[in-house]
């Protein structure tokens, strides 16, 4: 009965987003034999050694364990609620759905990560389509579906695409013809060829990788007609295949306007609709007002450390116009210029000409980004990729 | 050093870590008696200073263990690791083989002398009832091949030299890999360890961490600064104050005789406790705020 219980549990674990497969459903039992079950905070932390891998979990774990070890009932509920899915994946009857108390629970991680915002009737959003508005937007963005056309000049801005940073040299050695150092234990394996005789002295050099690439991209109002070719760029960046020049880059993507999103994992998708379509429903604040000094605060304080290190570089994507406390911008901007190893910031404002940065926000941002690129026309995903490689 | 066996059962482990001066609690324990019990390596993740290598040289202390500890550093790789061979002394053996016309020179300069053991390989060649502590401190700051070597260390606890064969530890060792989270490790390393998130402590264990770390501090003044470090982690802050700086902090003011906690004495030693210029900044203007909420608890 425990044994199918501890099963039951892992499976609604797994069906509300944790990664766990059949090995962890082992693990959980082989926990559950050697912790014993006298106590039930015991039950927990054993079970919680091996289902949670990440401290994000945390909370989704605890909620779905207090519910479902605690009344028998539900559990009992869940399994009904489960077996049609059980008997048979390829049938068409949808399975009925779990009771609504413990879906309620399952999702509440998500909306605590993400709650509704508090209305401030004296904060007034001004953006740079000259509207004001007295609360967020909160729009989903509906992606037009990419052409044939777009997609393959995509593709080919990406497929000779490089960043116009210098890889980092890494501690790690390869063996090469021509380097300083001379690779003795080579040297000694390749000597058995000539009989023991040290002809040839086998050479190593440092490698090289590109650094990480952390992306910042603008999603408020002001930076509405430029986001959805951002996103098939930084698309193409996530994914880059094997090919590239960008083989084997770490790429994190977040998004904000009001609040900050982390999407890597919605980009991730290796179809580009089916990703941006992902990531427009992970992202509650498109084309709203813009906070950029308090999202820039939000990332430093909550994911700098986790994401920045490694020599990172962040692509900050952004009109840099800013209504809200500029001090916050530029503290937040300071901190995150001295975190990274290079901040570009690109701006779609550029495009026009006699560009002079002003405005506020702007001017708070400039003396922290280590490169500013005028991405003309960025209507065309070729012209940022060269302006970049550039 | 004499081994002892590891506890049998939570409560054991529990009494074992409270007898070197390790507060922990209950969840902590369970982990760690899990970690015993199955043989698997214990993935610690949390803030810097909240104790996590703590956990690995206690257990080494309390068991009677031999403690191995790697260093993990960009760019650490195999020889570094795990093995290298001396290949000065191979050569010089070639050399001095050639005199005595010895055929079997290859068996002989691919022997355990030539081998120098780096912390994996002697983790793995412990003696049977007395498997050492492997400490593989920071993972995060080691890149993702090496990660990728440690996945068959861990797994199967054998290492592969190609020239002398698989190496298989008579006792698997007790493995406690910590991060601090600078970047995510891979699942596949996560998934052969039991994971655990250390967090800050509550103030009760706080309070009786610091004053067994600093045994000689005044009752009122140890409750006054875990108040304050408590309602301090509850600020805005770059990074909050971990209880190795509590009791760092602590130290500080028992030095200089302090006997009640002020703004003036605070912010004499503020720099013990916080380590980034904007985080000392916004908690002066925020001072006498915190102080007397701190004070109120």
């Amino acid at each position: 009965m425990l044994a199918t219980n501890v099963l039951h549990f892992t499976r609604i674990l797994r069906d509300s987003g944790l990664p766990l497969g059949t090995r962890s459903t082992l693990d959980a039992l082989a926990c559950v034999e050697v912790a014993g079950i006298e106590t039930r905070a015991d039950l927990k932390a054993a079970l919680r050694c091996v289902l949670v891998s990440r401290a994000e979990h945390l909370v989704l774990f605890d909620t779905a364990f207090d519910l479902f070890w605690r009344d028998p009932d539900i559990a009992a509920k869940m399994m009904a609620a489960l077996l049609p899915e059980v008997s048979g994946r390829g049938t068409a009857k949808p399975p009925p759905p779990p009771p609504t108390r413990l879906l309620d629970a399952m999702h509440g991680q998500q909306s605590e990560a993400a709650p509704q915002p508090t209305q401030d009737p004296d904060e007034l959003e001004f953006d740079a389509t000259l509207t004001f508005s007295a609360n967020e937007k909160f729009q989903r963005l509906d992606f037009e579906s990419m052409t044939a056309a777009e997609w393959a000049q995509a593709k080919d801005a990406i497929a000779d695409f490089a960043l116009p940073v210098k890889p980092i040299r890494t501690r790690r050695t390869r063996g090469v013809d021509r380097g300083r150092i001379i690779d003795l234990r080579r040297t000694l394996r390749e000597s058995v060829r000539t009989g023991g005789e040290v002809i040839h002295l086998a050479r190593k050099a440092p490698q090289v990788k590109p650094p990480p690439l952390v992306v910042l991209c603008d999603i408020s109002g002001s930076m509405h007609r430029y986001t959805r070719m951002f996103l098939h760029f930084i698309h193409a960046l996530t994914n880059a295949s094997i090919r590239t020049t960008n083989a084997g880059q770490h790429v994190e993507v977040f998004l904000f306007g009001t609040r900050l999103t982390h999407v890597t994992r919605q980009l991730r998708h290796k179809d580009v609709d089916a990703a941006l379509e992902r990531v427009a429903s992970a992202a509650p604040d498109w084309s709203g007002g813009t906070r950029i000094g308090a999202c820039l605060h939000e990332f430093n304080q909550r994911w700098s450390r986790r994401v920045l290190g490694q020599g990172a570089v962040v692509l900050l994507l952004t009109d840099g116009l800013d209504r809200d406390d500029i001090h916050v911008l530029a503290a937040s901007a300071e901190r995150l210029g001295q975190s990274c190893r290079q901040l570009i910031w690109l701006n779609p404002l550029l495009r026009f000409d006699g560009f002079a940065p002003r405005a506020s926000g702007i001017q708070a941002l400039l003396p922290h980004a280590t490169k500013f690129i005028p991405a003309h026309n960025l209507q065309s995903i070729k012209a940022l990729a060269t302006a970049l490689s550039a | 050093m004499i081994a002892t066996p590891t506890p049998a059962s939570i409560d054991a482990t529990a009494k074992l870590l409270d007898s070197a001066n390790y507060v922990a609690d209950r969840a902590l324990a369970t982990s760690v008696y899990l970690m015993l019990k199955m043989q698997r390596p214990l993935f610690l993740e949390g803030d810097a200073g909240v104790g996590k290598t703590e956990i690995a040289k206690v257990l080494a202390s309390t068991l009677g263990r031999d403690l191995i500890r790697l260093q993990c550093y960009e760019g650490l790789d195999i020889a570094q690791a795990a093995y290298e061979w001396n290949v000065q002394r191979q050569l010089l053996a070639i050399k001095a083989s050639e005199r005595t016309a010895d055929a079997h020179i290859e068996n002989v300069i691919y022997s355990d002398e030539f081998l120098i053991k780096r912390p994996l390989l002697k983790a793995l060649q412990g003696k049977a009832g007395a498997a050492p502590v492997l400490l593989i401190d920071e993972l995060d700051r080691a890149d993702e091949p090496f990660e990728a070597f440690l996945l068959e260390v861990l797994s199967d606890f054998q290492l592969t030299i190609p020239e002398l064969g698989t190496i298989t530890a008579a006792e698997p060792p007790l493995v406690v890999i910590t991060s601090n989270r600078t970047r995510e490790i891979h699942d596949a390393i996560k998934r052969r360890c039991l994971y655990y998130w250390v967090d800050y402590p509550n103030a009760a264990r706080e309070l009786e961490i610091v004053r067994r770390k600093v045994p000689g501090v005044d009752q009122r003044l140890s409750a006054q600064i875990v108040a304050f470090v408590q309602r301090v982690r509850k600020e805005d802050m770059f990074k909050l104050p971990g209880i190795a700086e509590t009791i760092d902090w602590t130290r500080a003011l028992t030095a200089l005789d302090v006997i009640e906690l002020s703004k003036e004495n605070i912010n004499d030693t503020l720099g013990v406790l916080l380590k980034y210029q904007d985080d000392i900044h916004a908690l002066r203007t925020r001072m006498q705020t915190v102080l007397d909420d701190s004070a109120s608890q």
